[in-house]
Order: C-alpha cells, then structure tokens, then sequence
C-alpha cells in the first residue's frame, strides 16, 4: 500500500551497535493516514526510543542496528541529516511531555511558531503572522493577539500544550508524534488536549502515532494500540478488540493492573480512634516584605479533616489544589499559618523543632519520586535506621529491624548494605516504605507515592501499603490526582480546588455520586472512566 | 510474603586500598599525573637533603649562566642554582596552594551551610561575603599583609581570605538545591537534628564541587603568592618559592628565558596533575558514578 503514511519493519535498536545489547527489538509498526495508533508500554519498553529513531533523534550511544522507518516511501534511517530537517517539520512533527522545558523559555510563543515557518516557507512575513494567528486559533486558545506576544511562563501548562501542538502542526505534516503529551497536565486539561488532537487529525487528516503509559488514555484517543515490552512487540490490534480480548497475559496483567474508577466497596469502622485531626488548618505565601506587602497566596485555607486509625483518607485534586501544602503543614515540613493539627491527641501545628521531635515519630512520609528519596550517597540501611538512631535506639536492634522491615516490604535483607541506584524505582519506593514504618508511626502521609511508578508496579505498592495497614493498623493520608488509585484504596475522599476544601465524605459518595460540580468535573475527565479494564469489557456492558 | 520483585544487584565491596588503587589506575592520565605529583612533592619534601647546591648562596661569580654541567637548569642573576632554587621553592610553593585551599574549603564550607540551611543568617552572611567580593582579591592581600608583616602564616592567611567567599556562594547554592530534596525532608521527619541533616545529607553533596574548586584555589594561591612576592609584599624574597623565582627572572627573561619558564613549567605540571587528580577522586567518591564506571 503506497499511501501508508509510516510503515516500521524489523527496527532492531542497540546500545553501542551492540548486537547483544538490544533495547528495540524488531519492531514492525503501520500507520495509515487519519489513523491514530497508540504504542503503550510501561519505562523500559522502548516506546520513546521508536519515536526519536523516526524522527532521527537517537541519542548518540543508541543506533537502530536493522530495519527500516519509511515515511511517505522515503526511508528515515538512511536520510541525510539536512533532509531530516526538512522532513521534521513538514512531513512530520513531535510533542513532547513537558511542555515548558520544549518551549524556549526567553522568546515570545508566537514567534516560536512563526519560526517554524520562516524555516520552511518562503511566505512573507505578514503572511506568516496570519497562518500563526489562524493556527492558535484552530487550537482554540484564547485572545490571540495577545498571547501571541505572550512569554511561555505567562502561560498554563494546558496553553503550553495548545502551543507545542501548533508549533508541530503549522506546516501541516501527515505525522503528528505524540510522546506523552498529556502525563503532566491536568485531567480537566488532558481531556481538552486529547479532544484537541483528535479533532485536529479529522480536520487535516494527520495520522497520529500516540505514545502512553495511561490505558485510560489509550481508550479515549487510540483507533490501534500496540504493546511493547522491553523492546518487543506483545501484540497489535483495534482499541476495542485489545481491550476487550487481549491476546497475551502481559497485556492482560496490564489491564488489570489499571485502577478501576469505581470506588471499591466500604469498609466497616472498627475503630473510633483518631490518629490525626486537623481543623482550620491554613497556610499563607507571601505578605510581609520590608517595603513592600508581598501579593498573599492562601495555599490551603481552613482545611479540616480527621482520620481514624486503620483506615486511609484520600486527599485528591488538581496541581495547585493545595494537596501537597496539608501534606507538608501535617508533617511540619513548612509551618501552618494558622489552625490546628493533632496527631495521636497532641496539637502540633505551633510546637518549637525541640518540642516538636518526639512527636515526629508518630508521623512519617512517603514521597512522590522514588529517585531523590533516598540519599543517593548512603547505603539503604543506614537511611532507614536514621530515624531510630535519632530516638536512642541501640544500632544493632535498628539495624536488625531494618532488615525485617525490608523482608516485609518484599525486598532481601541483604539489601541493607547496598545502595539506592542498585535499586528499581518501584523497589526503592518499597525502601522508602520500610524507612517510615522503621519509625512504627501511627500515621503514613503518602504524597503521591505511587504516581511515578509503572501501573504494574503501583498496583504491587499499593497492595503493600493494604497489607502494612491491616497489619500496623495504619492510618494513611493519601494524596492523588488520580481518581481511580483514590477510588482503589481509600475509605474517604477530600476533594480540594484553590486550597480549599470542595467535598469531603465517604469514597463511595464522593466518587460514586458526588454532590459538587467541581467534583463531576473532575470524575468526567478521567480519561478510561467507562471501561473496566480489569474485567475487559465497559461498564455498560457489565452484567 | 509477596515473592515478586526481588531481583537486586549484588554488592561491590571495595577495602580504602583498593579505592585508592582504582582511583589511581583508573586512567593512564591519571597514573601519568600521580607520578608527577609525587615526584615534585617527594622533591619538595626532601629538598635540603637532594639540592646539588645551597638555593640562597650567592655566587656572583656564575650570574645568568645557561645549563650546563654544575648547574642543570643555569643559575640566576644572583648565580644561585635555579635547578635547587625549584625543588626548595616547591616547599613555600605547595604549603601555600594546599593549605590555602584546605582553610578556604574548611571556612567557606562551614559558612555556606549556615547562610544554605539557617534562613535568619543567610542576609547576614551573604551581605558580609558580598562586601569581601567587592574588594580586588591582590588588593585586600596586600593589606592584610602591610597590616601585620610578611611571614609564611600571614601570606596564607592573606590568601585565604579573599578566596572564601566564592567557597561560601557555590556551597550555599548546593545546599539551597539539596535542602529541597525529599531525602532531606525524610530526615527531618525522622527527627534528625539541624547538625546530623548537614554532616550526613547536606555536606556529601558539596564535595564533588568543592574539590574542583578546591585545586582551583590551589593553583591561584600559588600564583597569588608569586604576585605577592612580585610586589614585594610576599614571603622574604631571599626563601625561594615557584612565584618569586619567576617574578625576580621576569626583568632577564632574554638573557635566560629558562629562570621563568622552568618553574613555570613545574607549576602548570604540579596544577594540572592536582586538577586531574580532583576529577579522579570526584568520580569515585559518587557512588552512581562508580556503578557507571563498572559498566562501561
């Protein structure tokens, strides 16, 4: 079929030219015009690597060792480095994750787009303004003329998107490339970026190759979806047929490690005691100042929430809901403007560091990412008996508990004398478990610990942290923005928005029929949100 | 309980021997600069025992010979011998460049941390290195020296001084950076006191910048000192060091070139074998850096 617009076969990618060291293993892709073919895969899988070899961006210690990338019937591989320009923007084009780091940060946004043109096109200048002001248009920002002259900084990180993806569309290329354009946005502005590209490839018919870890995702945007483990392809089919009959057990596993946006069923209250209580909890940026009042953002303003011991309270909301703020007003990382927290009956919110330190062991944290979590430069025992050394307890029984604790978080005794980069990200999120229960707190605060980890690996966490509570009789504080973890492990939800408190109640209420508008909103843009992934089939379809 | 995932590197277990030895052998640059090195600090070292002739005799008799038999590297216009003058000048030469380097590290290091992690002493210190910035570093030398008279321990000091407060901004912004890390905040929350978060999570994190900087300082206190000696305001012009032989050969440099260039040459061999010698132990001291090492 020659109106293919890209046909990958046998790319075979290795570290080094080495044959032995291959990280893309005879991949075979076909995308026909107006098509959207997403390639799923969790880190390691090579899905990102597929997407720089066609666009010719391999890092230098990567080559594709065999095979072809045929683009519009020009092979990429062996393409001169000045016709890949050429190419790279008029043929095909990329988004990136983030789009703050693809833009250029010191140059107005619409000249970044104008500059694509002044490149490719021999249109005058004038022209080139209405083709740039059109194309903002399309992708419906808003008040043109003026973001036009705008800095990318002035901008949310949903704008910033909209310009990436006017950027890669102006000169109308058949292949748009995707990688994880919407991982760090927002759900409300993933679902408009995700309508935004869909109905820009029915308007110009550009055939889209999506890269995602996020099967929710795939299901809203893929016609095809490809799954690639460690380099290989499991298998290739329609949307529907791979979601509903998936042909091999990785991809069945990954389906059913995809959190389910139902909440799951209540849990009864065996207990009436309250490990962590806060009330009009507020924290206040800014103000003050010597000559000038600062401008004041009220970050978190009068959160109240408690938690009783044994079950876990979910914390969810958008970037810049003010999520993180309780959390680390909780653990007394920053210091609360006003209000109150108790944790085990003591008010801590106003204690001085010396008052404070035998009460921060009832307390502990688990962090988001699990690279800068642990003291790169320490082996893994010594930072989890950091905190027992503090409260005098005799190195030999730290030391010998720190080696049950990572046997119960599922890792080697052995691994006390090992250091953090010998681990996977999955496996030091599990360290960083053990150091906080090392403390025996009372009370987990989970700041998005699970977010930056493969959906296989979260789901392995997260049935960890079930496992420590029952046993422990844990109360945890966990903090999301996915609303289907949320809905997997919490008993009650506080939905936050601009630092305030939206609807707080029971998961099954707050999830299932939630009162507020905010919240819906919220539950709409989950993207996967009709489909149950771990039984293959959407929820309508449910018996 | 849960059997998954329990597949971990296995552990490298190095003795202190042995991480010296791998530093050293873990480039032929790097054996090639530890040879250097300890040639001309061994020669240093045992200088009064090595010179074929006494560095301050003077013997007007052999003024501004090339090299020859008796004198290998010529002599100067006071006909000392320039090959003994080198070797005895390496003494006053590499006292100063490392010990200037050590107590501007020490001193910048200790107070960087205080204006990085103490909030309510950043102003304060910052505004007093800002102040010591803003005066020309041979300047405030000179009168530190004129204040209290030439000796081995002023000339140090004087050249410390101005060196500390480049020390104290590149650990500040270390630990502005580190502090945000959650490791840090894990230890906080684990209770760990102010002293413990800075020896344990903070300070590790300054080292590999601090080395670098560390044999910068070096090898500018070496040439801060030959500056000193130049204006008269450095160590008794009469105790040779690699600077002052040079500033005294500059006014013969055409009748014999060799009074500058020889110990200009040992001092950009000794510099440069220092700086190759920092990146090597850098290197090794990060543990990512050594797992790296062990795959490539």
């Amino acid at each position: 079929m020659s109106d293919r617009v890209l046909d990958i076969s046998n790319l075979r990618i290795a570290l080094n030219g080495n044959e032995d060291s291959q990280v893309v293993k005879g991949l075979n892709l076909k995308i026909e015009p107006g098509q959207t073919m997403c390639l799923v895969g969790e880190s390691g899988s090579g899905k990102s690597l597929t997407a720089l070899a066609t666009m010719g961006l391999l890092p230098k210690v990567l080559s594709p060792i065999a095979g072809s990338i045929v683009l519009k019937g020009e092979d990429m591989l062996t393409a001169t480095p000045a016709r890949m320009r050429t190419l790279r923007a008029t043929a095909m084009s990329m988004i990136f994750q983030e789009p703050m780091t693809a833009l250029n940060p010191v140059a107005r946004v619409g000249q970044q787009i104008e500059e694509v043109l002044e490149f490719h096109s021999d249109l005058s200048q004038s022209e080139r303004r209405r083709r740039v002001l059109e194309m903002m248009e399309a992708v419906h920002l808003p008040d043109i003329e003026k973001l036009y002259k705008s800095y990318p900084h002035q901008l949310s990180g949903g704008q910033r998107q909209r310009i990436m993806i006017a950027m890669a569309l102006i000169m109308r290329p058949q292949l748009l490339i995707a990688d994880e354009p919407t991982t760090a946005l927002d759900v409300t502005t993933q679902a408009q970026i995700l309508k935004l590209i869909r109905e820009l490839r029915e308007e110009q018919g550009t055939a889209v190759l999506f890269i995602t870890h996020d099967m929710g995702v795939v299901s809203e945007i893929a016609d095809d979806v490809t799954v690639l483990k460690l380099g290989e392809v499991m298998e290739t089919q329609s949307v529907d047929n791979l979601l509903r009959h998936p042909q091999t057990d990785y991809t069945r596993d990954l389906l059913r490690s995809v959190p389910s946006q139902v909440p799951r069923p209540a849990r009864s209250v065996a207990t009436d005691e309250i490990v962590l209580d806060t009330d009009k909890l507020c924290k206040t940026y800014g103000g003050g100042g010597l000559f000038f009042r600062a401008r004041e953002v009220m970050a978190a303003q009068d959160v109240s929430l408690s938690l009783l011991k044994g079950r876990t309270l979910g914390i969810v909301g958008e970037s810049g809901s003010g999520k993180s703020t309780v959390a680390r007003c909780i653990m007394r990382l920053i210091d609360p403007t006003s209000g109150s927290i108790k944790v085990g009956g003591k008010d801590i919110a106003t204690l001085s560091q010396k008052d404070l330190k035998p009460q921060r062991k009832n307390i502990q944290i688990v962090f988001q990412d699990p690279m800068r979590s642990l003291n790169p430069r320490i082996e893994v025992g010594e930072s989890i008996i950091e905190g027992p050394l503090n409260f005098g307890v005799p190195r030999n029984k730290a030391m010998t508990r720190a080696r049950e604790l990572l046997e119960l978080v599922g890792l080697p005794a052995s691994a006390v004398d090992r250091f953090p980069h010998q681990f996977s990200g999955g496996q030091r999120q599990r360290i960083a478990i053990a150091r906080a229960l090392a403390m025996d707190p009372d009370v987990l605060v989970a700041d998005e610990a699970v977010s930056a980890l493969d959906v296989s690996v979260q789901a392995q966490v997260l049935d960890l942290l079930a496992e420590l509570q029952a046993r422990f009789g844990l109360g945890i504080l966990f903090i999301t923005h996915d609303l289907g973890v949320a809905a997997q492990i919490c008993d009650d939800v506080v939905v936050m928005q601009y630092g305030r408190v939206v609807e707080y109640g029971p998961a099954g209420q707050v999830l299932g029929a939630p009162q507020q508008d905010y919240t819906k909103a919220l539950i709409a843009a989950a993207p996967g949100r009709h489909w149950d992934f771990a039984n293959f089939r959407p929820f309508a379809e449910a018996p | 309980m849960t059997g998954q995932t329990t597949t971990v590197a296995p552990r490298e277990t190095i003795s202190p021997f042995a991480k010296v030895r791998d530093i050293v052998l873990s480039s032929p640059i790097v054996m090639v600069a530890t040879a250097l090195l300890a040639i001309i600090v061994l020669a240093a070292i045992f200088a009064p025992w090595i010179v074929p002739h006494d560095p301050v005799r003077l013997t007007p008799s052999v003024r501004l010979k090339p090299p020859n038999e008796e004198y290998w590297l010529g002599t100067d216009a006071f006909g000392r011998d320039l090959f003994s003058r080198i070797i005895t000048g390496g003494r006053i030469s590499l006292v100063i460049g490392v010990g200037a380097a050590i107590a501007a590290v020490a001193a910048g290091l200790l107070l960087g941390l205080l204006a990085g992690y103490i909030r309510w002493m950043d102003a304060l210190l910052m505004r007093m290195v800002d102040g010591l910035m803003a005066i020309p570093n041979v300047l405030l030398a000179i009168a530190i020296v004129s204040l209290w008279g030439a000796s081995l321990w002023t000339v140090l000091f004087a050249i410390t001084i101005p060196e500390v407060p480049r020390v104290v901004r590149l650990v500040r912004s270390v630990v502005l950076s580190a502090r945000e890390e959650p490791y840090v905040e894990a230890a906080i929350a684990a209770g760990s006191s102010t002293w413990l978060i800075m020896r344990r999570h903070l300070v590790p994190n300054t080292v590999a910048p601090l080395i670098i900087q560390g044999t910068y300082i070096c090898a500018s206190a070496i040439l801060t000192e030959a500056i000193l000696s130049f204006l008269g305001a450095g160590i008794n012009p009469e105790t040779p060091s690699w600077g002052n032989i040079m500033a005294e050969g500059r006014i013969y440099f055409q009748i014999n070139p060799g009074i500058v260039l020889w110990p200009g040459l040992v001092v950009s061999v000794a510099i440069l074998s220092i700086n190759l010698l920092g990146d090597a132990v850098r290197d090794a001291l990060d543990p990512r850096m050594a797992q790296r090492g062990i795959d490539r």
